[in-house]
């Protein structure tokens, strides 16, 4: 992949010392994604008391996942992991009959070096539920990086296509070699290789995402994940992949190196102008030409007007924990924003290759200098940076929010938009909605004059 | 190994960064993987703090998993030394990192050589103690830190303060009421005429942990974070200690009648001046406090007998118990603790007061247990909260763990006159609320039109006379459904047709309604 923005784009890097989620916080939203499992994570009390606190309410509601909880004697190898384990699985069969339990590896399992890999076979066979493992530790890993690493573990689980595509293919151009779209369009598909999307959307979403990629005559054949472990999606050689969220690089290299599909990079559905651009990006590998897909996005930077307004020439500052970053800041700047600092735990540069392009051309577009884009960024000096350039609005996570808050600065708490609904043209309105709420707050309490609520020797 | 997806108290380091964070410019560094700085968020969401919270990680990461900290960790303290310039820097690990058993003790020799701050090693084991334990502990080793610090300087000074004076031992960050309850020992301690010489670690500072000898004597209002400190300036500077929490009005005179000896052993030198505090506890209780009215009052009738469910920290499990039982006449059929370590206490404490104890700190046996005695009200943690939503039982919050809800803005003590207030509103709502839960249960939601309607088209062969039916209205209603089913189940048994109010009277004797 030839990558040219190297002249205009860098990306720097700091000590690393930042504050973000644990991925462990992944079970939190794929345990309500994929309905038939279960998520069991190996780890310590601090792991426990993490997912209690940052999962707040969902922990009454009898949540599919729980904590093996390490005790003493299991991380001085007194007690047999693999006894254990088998214990617990058997009891979760029992209570909960799940299609697959979901080992969730943590720091404390990597370095007592736990041999989760290796267990989970003989567990499986023993007891006949699948048992998938994934590393989601924070050794390795920044909070949205954990669904990463639970969806590259599921990618080997997807069932082989029945023959290789592109043999058949070839087979059904043959047969049927009329032209790709006939009728009226929405029930017929173009004849395309299979299309598998990956990233875990609350299903509404995918089936908006679904039904945009219909209006182009492309046909989604299935999505990792699925509400179901027991409908997971064929793959193989010849089918195609497209990610919709940044921070999935590992289950594309798994995509393409094991299980032989083709990853179109794309920039991510976020945002009228990424979810055009995702769009395109498809439809231009296939060789299908895109119908009203500008007027598509014209509506809809139209009908966000109101915000825009709100948000022109308002400065924003990411200080990074999710990877959803350079898509949002882009997005922003497409609006009208001018981002200072793009933070971001990890950048994969090639997996985010188109992103970033396309980070490029919109600043270029709206006559804007591209932002620094810091990895591993280190929070003390991003709070010196934001001192200096007291940006309108913090992009951060909630540890930084509310002293930030009392010091003048409007912050949006980073961990909403991994939460709310931001992929594709419908949902472009929700992430304004976010990213203004600050904004508008602050316009409502703007008379009452008490912006800095913090004793002078201790301000910013 | 062992399932589990709650836990009450949470892991050793939590402890200690919370005391860490309570003291004035003092910074706490975790030596701990990304994302173990959750702490952070709890004490800005949770307590609504407008200051950065000053802790911060040293990463362990796949660096440091192959060759060590090496020279992270020390730099990173030199940093926050450079940066922040604290009196303290305090290093712990999390459960994950002590596993690694690097030395950070010498990190902490290291780094302090060098730095204008002083460095300690929180010395607490992640795998054998809690949260609660490991604040005990940090706060111990912090006192005792300075305090011995002053003595190799020959700057303590030992002579007590003329006016009778306490240090308020216990208060902290993220401690359930804790804010609410300092203000009122305050002005508890005002109304006795006592000062306080120190409140740690809430706002206090480091450098003053000196003067801690000079007080009369210490103060823990509760059991479980301060106890370590004062049984150690016991033992060092022979300061006695009062350790009964002021909480409910019985407790609250006993811990003042203790106060009273203390000073009185102390004082009496000063032994004309001797304060007489019976008067203040009296006027207190009998009217300035509520609570011991209300228990005579007719309201907390409706309470006797009534069934309860106490479960949380020692202190407020015990205390919420005793207040129960003894002020309130209301029946605890259980009572117990998710503090295992404290257990002999906790059971010496509430001995006579409730049916049955339980010591556990797992969520679901608590949850069998509830489902098993079926009280009327509960008392209890977030977690019994939620218990009771799905078993349709009220609860009413009385300990840590917590939520959001429970870091009110407004005035919300535990402890002290007021507090009793609290407490007294706190458990009266929770058992109106279920009240008012079965009535409408009773008369199916609150519209109640179809009750009316429901007994003129009775049942086929049965008539209900007007006067019958007139006496049948006169009845109130929350019975008055049952009345109507038995009056006829009583008239098809002995054959009658008409339902008179002479069967109604003859069905209430047999049936008892």
């Amino acid at each position: 992949m030839s990558v040219k923005f190297d002249e205009t784009l860098t990306v720097e890097c700091e000590t690393g010392n930042y504050h973000t989620f644990c991925p462990i916080s992944c079970v939190s939203w794929l345990y309500q994604k994929i309905e038939d499992s279960f998520f069991l994570v190996v780890g310590t009390k601090t792991c426990g008391y993490f997912l209690q606190n940052a999962l707040g309410v969902m922990i009454f509601a009898e949540p599919r996942y729980a904590m093996a909880e390490l005790e003493e004697g299991d991380i001085s190898a007194q007690l047999n992991d693999y006894e254990g384990l088998k214990r617990l699985c058997i009891r979760i069969r029992k209570d909960r009959d799940p299609s697959v339990i979901i080992w969730i590896g943590t720091c404390t399992t990597e370095i007592i070096k736990m041999d989760l890999e290796g267990m989970a076979p003989k567990l499986e066979w023993e007891i006949g539920i699948p048992i998938l493992v994934a590393r989601a530790n924070g050794l390795d890993y920044a909070f949205t990086q954990g669904e990463d690493t639970v969806l590259a573990a599921m990618a080997h689980r997807c069932p082989e296509t029945e023959l290789p595509l592109r043999e058949r293919k070839e087979t059904i151009q043959n047969v049927f070699s009329f032209p790709s779209r006939e009728k009226d369009g929405l029930d017929e598909y173009a004849n395309h290789p299979s299309l598998v999307l990956f990233g875990s959307l609350p299903s509404n979403v995918a089936s908006q995402l679904n039904l945009e990629l219909r209006h182009q005559s492309i046909k989604v054949s299935g999505w990792l994940p699925t509400q179901r472990y027991t409908d997971l999606p064929s793959l193989g050689d010849g089918v195609y992949v497209c990610g919709v969220n940044p921070f999935l690089s590992r289950t594309a290299t798994t995509l393409i190196r094991r299980e032989k599909c083709e990853l179109i990079g794309a920039p991510f559905p976020i945002g009228p102008d990424g979810t055009r651009a995702w769009i395109e990006k498809i439809c231009s590998v296939f060789g299908v030409e895109t119908q009203g897909l500008e007027e598509r996005e014209q509506q809809i930077w139209e009908s966000l007007k109101d915000y825009l307004d709100l948000v022109r020439g308002k400065s924003v500052f990411f200080m990074g924990d999710n990877l959803l970053e350079v898509s949002l800041a882009r997005f922003l700047i497409k609006c009208g924003m001018i981002v200072h600092e793009i933070g971001i735990p990890y950048m994969d540069k090639r997996y985010q290759a188109a992103e970033l392009a396309l980070l490029r051309d919109t600043c270029i577009r709206m006559c804007v200098p591209i932002p620094r884009i810091v990895e591993k960024p280190d929070n003390s000096n991003q709070i010196r940076r934001l001192r200096e350039l007291q940006p309108d609005l913090a992009i951060t996570g909630m540890a930084h929010a509310n002293p930030l808050e009392a010091r003048g600065i409007s912050t949006k708490w980073s961990v909403e938009f991994t939460f709310a609904q931001i992929h594709g043209f419908a949902n472009a309105r929700d992430v304004l909605e976010l990213v203004t709420r600050p904004l508008r707050r602050q316009r409502n309490l703007e008379d009452l004059g008490r912006t800095t609520l913090v004793r002078k020797n201790t301000q910013v | 190994m062992k399932l589990a997806y709650w836990m009450y108290a949470g892991p050793a380091h939590i402890g200690t960064l919370r005391v860490a964070s309570s003291f004035k410019n003092v910074h706490a560094i975790m030596h701990a993987p990304l994302g173990d700085d959750y702490f952070n968020v709890m004490r800005s969401m949770l307590e609504r703090e407008r200051d950065f919270t000053a802790a911060t990680a040293s990463i362990v990461d796949r660096h440091v998993l192959a060759r060590g900290s090496q020279e992270r960790v020390v730099d990173n303290i030199l940093r926050k030394d450079q940066e922040e310039r604290p009196d303290l820097i305090i290093l712990t690990p999390t459960c994950t990192s002590s596993i690694l058993q690097e030395d950070l003790q010498n990190f902490v020799d290291r780094a302090s050589i060098i730095s204008d701050s002083n460095v300690i090693f929180a010395d607490v084991d992640h795998y054998q103690v809690n949260e609660i334990q490991a604040a005990d502990r940090t706060l111990e080793q912090v006192v005792r830190y300075y305090l011995d610090r002053s003595r190799r300087q020959e700057t303590l000074d030992r002579f007590v303060t003329d006016v009778p004076s306490v240090n308020l031992i216990g208060i902290f960050t993220l401690g359930f009421h804790n804010q609410h309850d300092c203000r009122e020992l305050r002005r508890l301690l005002r109304d006795l005429d006592i000062e306080i010489n120190q409140l740690i670690p809430e706002g206090g500072s480091v450098e003053d942990l000196k003067n801690l000898p000079k007080a009369w004597f210490n103060f823990i209002p509760y059991r479980e974070v301060g106890l370590m400190t004062a049984m150690y300036l016991n033992k060092e500077y022979g300061m006695p200690y009062i350790s009964t929490t002021p909480m409910g009005a019985v407790d609250i005179a006993e811990c003042i009648r203790q106060i009273h000896k203390n000073m009185d052993t102390l004082g009496s030198s000063l032994s004309n001046k001797r304060a007489d505090y019976e008067p203040y506890i009296d006027a207190q209780t009998r009217f300035v406090s509520q609570a011991a009215w209300f228990s005579r009052s007719i309201d907390c009738q409706n309470l006797t007998g009534k069934e309860t469910v106490v479960f949380g920290d020692a202190t407020h499990a015990a205390s919420i118990t005793k207040i129960l039982s003894r002020e309130m006449g209301i029946r605890v059929s259980c009572a117990g603790t998710f503090c295992k370590h404290d257990a002999e206490w906790f059971k010496e404490q509430i001995q006579g007061f409730c049916d049955e104890i339980l010591i556990t700190d797992n969520h679901a046996e608590v949850g069998d247990m509830i489902a098993r005695v079926e009280p009327s009200a509960i008392f209890g943690t977030q977690m019994e909260r939620h218990i009771g939503k799905r078993l349709d039982i009220p609860c009413g919050v009385i300990s840590a763990p917590v939520h959001i809800q429970n870091f009110p803005l407004g005035y919300r003590p535990f402890l002290g006159y007021e507090g009793t207030n609290q407490i007294a509103d706190l458990v009266y709502n929770s058992f109106a609320l279920g009240m008012e839960e079965h009535l409408l249960d009773i008369f199916g939601g609150h519209d109640t039109k179809e009750i009316m309607t429901k007994f003129l088209s009775t049942n086929i062969g049965l008539i209900w006379n007007p006067e019958s039916r007139l006496e049948l209205g006169k009845i109130p209603r929350f019975v008055r459904e049952k009345v109507e089913k038995n009056t006829e189940k009583f008239a098809r048994q002995k054959g009658i047709q008409t339902i008179t109010v002479e069967v109604m009277y003859a069905a209430k004797e047999v049936f008892g309604t």
